[in-house]
């Protein structure tokens, strides 16, 4: 018999008219990293809910079994006191409080009389720290230290919990390759000293590299759990499971037709920080994309490429902003957001809740909002029923899942929220689409579905600009790939001369000169 | 639509329902007399109009607009100190829109353009117009005695040679008024059905409008059995019937729903909320200006403490109608219900002889629970 430190049983989780977990079991040996892998929306926040009790014993039906008891929890707390954490993919920390105040939030370390003891609060984040290699100070402010470094924080404030079982949903979404390289080693050396993790991940490569066990859940149900043994498994084989069909290719196939006319440049682009003034952010950016180019940014988190987008897009950040941007290969100096709009430019952000979509708004009003004068009429009244039917055009081309276009925007998953988020900037028509991180925290199925309509953009003869971190999909989709770091552009490759080792070479070769100059 | 669906959508009318059944019991039924319904509006004038412009700027995210009860006695205090020098109405009425624009551009500049919090900003509004209302009426009671001006508030619609008892020009109105509704909503229903929109199902439409044309007509009749209609009912369903219309059917008013809703993704939308802030509070200072006229005209007089507190009025029935409290949704209709239910119950609690101390208590209340179920409706529904 395999040691479990936790079995779940045949639980089943009903929504008004959604089965969002249809019978699922989940097996946990003790001291093993148990990735938990599935599309979005197939119901793995959920089971890790269910299993924090964040939603409560009562309300979904089977059982939880941790350390050979059945366990009824009424909230987080419950299941905190026996060694349950969960670290969700939206960090929990308070950016105007030190690492050390987070880490014991709702956890202080007082006296005997209740009042916090802050000496020994310093004292014990600072150990905590050291176990997951955190060199900062522990009175630093959680603003002041990087998002790599803030996931650091949870670890270590999950530690500080005397955490058994560690549940990490998503943890390497908002990381570089080599923080969350790091990550998955600490992972590792916990694994080491006896501890237990879930890892909830869309990143195949982390799933191989270091989950012994691999559990699939599809549309609310357990498909199957794979072995990982020698750490080697076929990414293939768990898409496979994942998407119930084999996909052969996850780059869908294009025809390049690209065009002589420059669509989009930037000349010695220069832009300041808005607050820091003197801080330079992209200096002297020169670039182009043409008719019918999908043109790739690479480069790390901060190396500017999200701000040399927002700043092309009718100065959305920055000041002290100098060169030239040419659209269409006219100059134009765009005053706001609107006159990018109106010159045929369109910047898909990299937050679809953050400053992507308004949640608490239907996908109908989602959709039209970047142009809703062409579903008004010259006075500004809207033309409601064509609103709902444009949008609804649009659901069905994107194979958006929802069952009307009323529905907020905030219920969707997170593929079908980017989705309304591309389908808000394909109404508005424009030549260039700039897309910030398209795929992020989106499941196989979604991104594939996202490649295609980006294949479809440029086939019409627009021009994309794709930013992301993902390197494979950067050499998957792109022609051409420029790759920025701190501010400036290191190297520009064509798609087919490129790979991930010259990709990181030109990052790390510009630090190094860095160093020398 | 389920049942419990139906009950969520028209919770606050309900209330309403069961409010007002329930103060006719305690009142032993005076609470419809005619002429108490006939007051009920006229009383409430003043909220009616103001809330509409209040929900713009509580749509923007949950801001107040806390100057507005001096706004109104300011505006109403400069027209009935022109009159009272022998100035025309129409030029005191002009005066006063054009103080309460000036203000409201002021207001909405720092706001908007300068980002200065609208609720300090506001708040100092709140001392300086009180102040300067005070000043230009030099601390007295200024009586109005312009007909003209009178008229253009208080007077009644009436056929010629009509006496004040049984005015059955108000019924013969409302039940045309009713006609119009009904035929206008089968017409729409049939377009929007030839074209493939979606529609209600008939029946439930029907009792809808069969509702609706009840109600019309029995106000109608009421209002026959005291004066007839009252010019300012125009005037308040004018000024809603405006914004219904604004935030439901435009651009513009689709603005304040996303800016209340995420503002940063509004910005990269192309919308410039700046602009927005100020129309929200460009607009809700007019408004507070046009209800000073309509309430120094009712009242006849103008005083210095005119207008104290009418501000909270305005914001309780926003929030008594379902506007959110953090922004980004609530909707004209629901304020209209939220603006009457606090009415009646103030009515009501009059009529019924409750202490004046006990009516606050009543209010808070009612304030609070409001906000408590719309919160916690919209936590059940996975909201925030």
């Amino acid at each position: 018999m395999s040691d479990f430190i936790l079995e779940m049983k045949n639980i089943t989780k009903e929504y008004p008219g959604v089965k969002a977990l249809d019978n699922v079991n989940l097996q946990v040996e003790r001291g093993e990293i148990h990735a938990l892998c599935g599309e979005n929306g197939a119901g793995k926040s959920t089971l890790m809910n269910v299993l924090s009790g964040t939603i409560p014993y009562g309300q979904y039906t089977g059982d939880i079994v941790y350390n050979g008891k059945t366990c009824q929890f009424h909230n987080i707390h419950n299941s905190e006191e026996l060694g349950i954490v969960i670290i969700h993919q939206e960090l929990a920390l308070i950016p105007e409080l030190t690492i050390a105040e987070n880490m014991f939030l709702g956890n202080e370390r007082k006296n005997k009389f209740g009042v916090i003891d802050w000496n020994e609060t310093y004292k014990q984040a600072q150990e905590e720290m050291k176990r997951v290699g955190l060199k900062e100070k522990s009175s630093t402010l959680i603003k002041d230290i990087g998002t790599g470094k803030q996931q650091l924080v949870e670890i270590a404030k999950a530690l500080s919990k005397h955490v058994k079982l560690l549940i990490l949903d998503e943890p390497t979404s908002s990381l570089n390759e080599e923080d969350s390289k790091m990550l998955l080693d600490m992972l590792l050396q916990f694994k080491k000293e006896g501890m237990t993790s879930i890892l909830i991940t869309h990143k195949l490569n982390e799933v191989a590299y270091c989950a012994d066990k691999i559990t699939i859940l599809r549309d609310g149900a357990t498909i199957e759990t794979i072995g990982n043994p020698n750490h080697n498994i076929d990414e293939e084989r768990i898409i496979k499971g994942m998407v119930g069909r084999e996909l052969t290719n996850r780059f869908p196939a294009r025809e390049h037709r690209i065009g002589k006319e420059v669509m989009l440049e930037a000349k010695n682009w220069t832009v300041h920080h808005p607050v820091y003034t003197e801080k330079c952010i992209d200096d002297k950016v020169n670039f182009k994309v043409h008719k019918g180019e999908i043109v790739g940014f690479s480069g790390l988190q901060g190396a500017g490429r999200t701000e040399l987008a927002k700043s092309l897009f009718g100065r959305a950040y920055g000041s002290h902003i100098s060169g030239q941007e040419f659209i269409g290969g006219k100059e134009v100096h765009l005053k706001n957001e609107r006159d990018a709009i109106e010159h045929g430019l369109a910047y898909v952000t990299e937050d679809r809740k953050v400053d992507g979509l308004v949640l608490e708004d239907s996908i109908a009003w989602n959709t039209t909002m970047a142009r809703m004068e062409k579903v008004a009429n010259k006075w500004g009244v809207i033309d409601v029923p064509k609103e709902n039917k444009v949008a609804g055009q649009y659901v069905e081309k994107m194979k958006t899942k929802t069952p009307s276009v009323q529905q907020h925007a905030g219920n969707l998953s997170g593929g079908n929220q980017q989705k309304v988020l591309l389908a808000k900037w394909m109404f508005a028509d424009p030549d260039v689409l700039i897309l910030d991180e398209p795929t992020r925290g989106i499941d196989v199925g979604a991104k594939y579905e996202i490649y295609q309509i980006m294949n479809d953009m440029v086939a019409q003869g627009k021009a994309v600009v794709m930013i992301s971190s993902e390197m494979p999909e950067l050499l998957g989709m792109c022609d051409r790939i420029y790759v920025m770091n701190e501010g400036k552009i290191v190297a520009e490759f064509r798609a087919e001369e490129a790979t991930q080792e010259k990709i990181l070479a030109a990052i790390l070769k510009s630090d190094d000169k860095k160093v020398e100059g | 639509m389920k049942a419990t669906a139906v009950l969520k959508k028209y919770t606050m009318l309900i209330a309403l329902v069961v409010v007002i059944i329930l103060f006719s019991a305690l009142t032993g039924g005076r609470l419809l007399l005619a002429q108490n319904v006939s007051n009920l509006l006229l009383q409430n004038a003043y909220v009616l109009i103001m809330a509409c412009g209040m929900l713009l700027c509580i749509l923007t995210g949950g801001n107040v607009d806390l100057s507005v009860g001096s706004t109104l006695c300011f505006a109403a205090a400069v027209s009935a100190k022109l009159m009272s020098d022998g100035k025309p109405a129409g030029m005191a009425i002009l005066a006063s829109l054009v103080i309460a624009a000036v203000i409201g551009l002021c207001q909405g500049y720092l706001i908007g353009y300068v980002h200065i919090p609208p609720f300090i900003c506001t708040l100092a509004g709140m001392f300086l117009f009180r102040g300067a209302g005070r000043v230009v009426l030099s601390s007295q009671t200024i009586n109005i005695s312009n007909q003209t001006f009178l008229k253009i508030f208080t007077s009644y619609i009436k056929f010629p040679g009509e006496q004040n008892r049984a005015v059955t020009s108000s019924l013969i109105i409302c039940i045309i008024v009713a006609i119009c509704i009904t035929l206008l909503q089968l017409i729409q229903r049939k377009t929007r059905v030839s074209r493939g929109y979606d529609v209600d199902p008939l029946p439930a439409q029907l009792i809808k409008l069969l509702i609706i044309d009840a109600v019309i007509i029995w106000y109608g009749s009421k209002l026959m059995q005291y004066k007839g209609i009252p010019v300012m009912i125009i005037w308040i369903l004018a000024v809603v019937l405006i914004f219904a219309f604004l935030t439901s059917q435009t651009t513009f008013g689709r603005y304040f729903y996303a800016v209340g809703g995420n503002e940063k993704a509004t910005k990269l939308s192309g919308i410039d909320p700046r602009r927005i802030y100020f129309w929200a509070y460009f607009l809700m200072s007019f408004l507070a200006g046009f209800a000073g006229l309509a309430h120094a005209a009712r009242i006849g007089s103008v005083d210095g403490s005119m207008g104290n507190s009418f501000e909270m009025d305005a914001i309780a029935s926003c929030f008594i109608g379902g506007a959110s409290a953090y922004g980004g949704s609530g909707n004209v209709s629901g304020v209209v219900v939220g603006a009457i239910l606090l009415g009646v119950i103030n009515q009501g609690m009059s009529i019924y002889g409750l202490a004046d101390e006990w009516q606050y208590v009543v209010k808070g209340a009612v304030l609070l629970a409001a906000v408590i179920f719309d919160v916690v409706s919209n936590h059940k529904t996975g909201k925030s």
